[in-house]
C-alpha cells in the first residue's frame, strides 16, 4: 500500500528541519505523518477562492514606538547558557565537513 | 483551618483580615507539594526558599498589590531569571533564562509568591501531559489517567490544592482542556490581551497566557493583574482593560446564548451532554434567550490548526541549534551534523513530528496546498464566529467530547490525540477568548471524573465570559474536590 507521505519526503523534511533520524524512525514518522496529512487533506473540500489568508488574529500592521535606547543583555548573560564559549564568543566545531553540502 | 482549601480570593481575604499569615499559607502549600507531588508530578521545580522569603516580606508589610502573599504556580514555559525554564524538554534541561516573562513580573509586582514551575507537554505540544521529559503528570481525580495538556501540571496543581492558582498557556486548548479534565477553571484570553514576552514560543499567532484557578473570581483576579499592553510584545493590545472583578456577581441582562449544533453532536459523552443541558437550563432560567447558531466550518478547525501551529512551530523551534543555548550533542562531525544530532537528542518524538509536519507544509510544492489554504480556512472559521456573534452574546459548548482518558491511550497515535482539541482550537485560530468551568461529573469505570463546559465570546469580552461563568458556577455549585486531596 502506498503511503500518503513517503519515506523519502520525510527524509527531506528531516534534513530541512535539521533532525538526525535513523531509517527506522523515518519510516515510523512517515506512517504517522501519512495519517495526519490524509486527514488534513480534508481542507481541499472547501472552496477558498478569493478568501484573504489570515496569518494572525490581531492583524496589526506597522506597530511603531519611539526609538529610545535601552539596556540589553550583557555578553556574559548572552553566553551564559551556551554549551561552549571561547573568549566572549559562541564556539562551534568545524563548519566544513562531510555533511556541509546540504 | 486548612489554608490550602481556600481559593485565591478566599486566601486573600484570610490574609488581609489577619486570620493567617502569608508564611503559614506558603508553608502549607510547600508541605502539600512535598507530600503529593511524587504521586501527581505537577511541579518540575519548586522554589521553596524563595517562596518563603517572599511570603515573609508580605508579612513584614511589603504588600505592593492585590496578590500580596498569595502562592501561585507558573507553567514551565514562562521564563524567570531564577531557576530553570525547561518547557519539559531535555533540550532546555539546564536552561536558565536571562530575563523574566512580563506576566511573571506583573504577578510579582502585585505581590505574588511564586511556588514553582508546573510540568507540561514538551514545548506545549500535546493534550495529555505525557510528552513530558520529566515523566507524565497524573490526574488528581484518578492517577491512572492524565490531566490533559499541555498545561496538565497547572490544572493538576490547582485541582489537588498544590497552589492557590496558576498560569498556563493555551495554543489550541492547553489551558481549557486540562481545566475540564481536572475540574478547575481555565481561561484563554483574547489574542493580544496578555503579553507573550518571555513565553517560550510554540505557535506565535495562537499562543496566549491565561489563568488556571479553582474559581471564576480567581480567574478574574489574575486577569486583572496580567492583562494589558506591553511594549516588549508588539502583538499585545492597547485595548482598554476591564476590571474583571467589578460586576462579576451581576449577570448581564438580556443575554443571548448561542448553541451551535456542530458542538453538540452524537460524539459527546453522556455526562458532557448533561453538563451542557444543565448549563442551558440554568441560563434560560436566569432569563437568557437560547439561540441556535451555525458555525459551518467547525470541522475544519483541527486540520487548519495542525497546519498553522506546526508551520509556526517548525520556524520557532529552529532556534534550538545546540550552539547558543540548550542541549548540544557530544558526537558531531561538523556543524550541520551538530545541529541535527543535538536536535534529535534534545527533542522528544511529538516535537519532532510537529516540526517535520510544519516543515513539510511550508516546503516547496506544498506551501500553497497546505499552509496558504489553511490560512484561508482560518479566515472562514473567524467569519463563522463573527456572524454568530451578531446574533448572540456568547457561545455555550462543551470543552471536550469526553472526560479524561487513561494515560498512554493515544501515546503512539498522534491523530487520535489531535482530535481531542476539536472544541478548543477554533478559538485560538479566530483569536477569541474562551473559558472552561466545571460542568458536572461523569462516572467512568466506577471513578468520578469532571467534565467542562465552555463559553466562547467576541474579542476582548473576557468580562462578559467571566460574569456568565460566575452565574453558572454559582448554580452548578459542585465544589469539586478530587479524592487525592484528602490524602494529606
Amino acid at each position: 500500500m502506498s503511503q500518503r507521505v513517503s519515506d523519502e519526503e520525510v527524509r527531506h523534511a528531516a534534513m530541512l528541519s535539521r533532525l538526525k533520524l535513523t531509517d527506522e524512525q523515518i519510516h515510523h514518522f512517515a506512517v504517522q505523518l501519512s495519517d495526519i496529512v490524509g486527514y488534513v487533506d480534508k481542507l481541499a473540500e472547501l472552496d477558498v477562492e478569493g478568501v484573504e489568508p489570515m496569518a494572525h488574529a490581531a492583524e496589526l500592521t506597522n506597530v511603531l514606538r519611539e526609538d529610545v535606547p535601552q539596556g540589553g543583555l550583557t555578553v556574559e548573560q548572552a553566553l551564559a547558557n551556551s554549551p561552549e564559549t571561547y573568549e566572549g564568543h559562541f564556539r562551534v566545531i568545524k563548519v566544513l565537513g562531510e555533511g556541509s553540502g546540504a | 483551618m486548612n489554608l490550602t482549601e481556600l481559593d485565591l480570593c478566599g486566601l486573600k481575604e484570610a490574609i488581609d483580615a489577619g486570620r493567617c499569615s502569608a508564611l503559614e499559607a506558603t508553608t502549607a502549600y510547600l508541605e502539600r507539594i512535598e507530600a503529593l507531588n511524587p504521586a501527581i508530578n505537577a511541579y518540575h521545580e519548586v522554589y521553596a526558599q524563595r517562596a518563603l522569603d517572599q511570603a515573609r516580606l508580605a508579612d513584614e508589610g511589603h504588600r505592593p498589590g492585590p496578590l500580596s502573599g498569595l502562592p501561585i504556580s507558573i507553567k514551565d514555559n514562562l521564563c524567570t531569571e531564577y531557576g530553570r525554564t525547561t518547557c519539559s524538554s531535555r533540550m532546555l534541561a539546564e536552561f536558565e533564562a536571562p530575563y523574566t516573562a512580563t506576566v511573571v513580573k506583573r504577578l510579582e509586582a502585585a505581590g505574588a509568591v511564586i511556588l514553582g514551575k508546573t510540568n507540561m507537554d514538551e514545548f506545549a505540544m500535546g493534550s495529555s501531559s505525557e510528552h513530558c521529559a520529566w515523566g507524565p503528570v497524573r490526574n488528581p481525580w484518578d492517577t491512572e489517567r492524565g490531566p490533559g495538556g499541555s498545561a496538565g501540571g497547572a490544572a493538576a496543581a490547582a485541582a489537588a490544592w498544590l497552589c492557590a492558582g496558576g498560569l498556563g498557556s493555551d495554543t489550541g486548548g492547553s489551558i481549557r482542556q486540562p481545566a475540564a479534565y481536572c475540574g478547575v477553571v481555565g481561561l484563554k484570553p483574547t489574542y493580544g490581551r496578555v503579553s507573550r514576552y518571555g513565553l517560550v514560543a510554540f505557535a506565535s499567532s495562537l499562543d496566549q497566557i491565561g489563568p488556571v484557578t479553582r474559581s471564576v473570581r480567581d480567574s478574574a483576579l489574575l486577569m486583572n493583574v496580567i492583562s494589558g499592553h506591553d511594549p516588549l510584545d508588539s502583538t499585545s493590545s492597547s485595548h482598554p482593560v476591564d476590571d474583571f472583578l467589578a460586576g462579576l456577581e451581576e449577570p448581564p441582562a438580556r443575554l443571548r446564548i448561542g448553541l451551535a449544533r456542530q458542538y453538540l453532536g452524537e460524539g459527546n459523552h453522556a455526562a458532557v451532554k448533561a453538563a451542557v443541558d444543565q448549563a442551558v437550563k440554568i441560563l434560560s432560567g436566569a432569563g437568557a434567550q437560547i439561540i441556535e447558531v451555525d458555525l459551518p466550518h467547525t470541522e475544519y478547525g483541527i486540520p487548519t490548526y495542525y497546519i498553522v501551529a506546526t508551520s509556526e512551530a517548525s520556524s520557532n523551534l529552529a532556534r534550538y541549534d545546540g550552539v547558543h543555548y540548550g542541549h548540544r550533542t557530544r558526537n558531531a562531525k561538523d556543524l550541520v551534523d551538530l545541529y541535527a544530532a543535538s536536535r534529535a537528542e534534545g527533542f522528544g518524538d511529538e516535537v519532532k513530528r510537529r516540526i517535520m509536519l510544519g516543515t513539510y507544509a511550508l516546503s516547496s510544492g506544498y506551501f500553497d496546498a497546505y499552509y496558504v489554504r489553511a490560512l484561508k480556512v482560518r479566515r472562514l472559521i473567524r467569519r463563522d464566529f463573527d456572524q454568530a456573534f451578531e446574533n448572540c452574546d456568547v457561545l455555550l459548548c462543551p470543552t471536550t467530547t469526553d472526560p479524561a482518558f487513561v494515560a498512554g491511550k493515544n501515546a503512539d497515535d498522534p491523530l487520535s490525540m489531535y482530535l481531542n482539541d476539536v472544541y478548543t482550537v477554533n478559538a485560538n485560530l479566530a483569536g477569541i477568548p474562551g473559558i472552561s468551568i466545571p460542568g458536572g461529573l461523569a462516572e467512568v469505570d466506577g471513578v468520578a471524573l469532571p467534565v467542562g463546559v465552555q463559553l466562547l465570546g467576541p474579542m476582548f469580552e473576557e468580562a462578559r465570559l467571566l460574569r456568565i461563568a460566575r452565574l453558572l458556577e454559582r448554580e452548578i455549585g459542585l465544589g469539586l474536590c478530587p479524592p487525592v486531596v484528602s490524602r494529606v
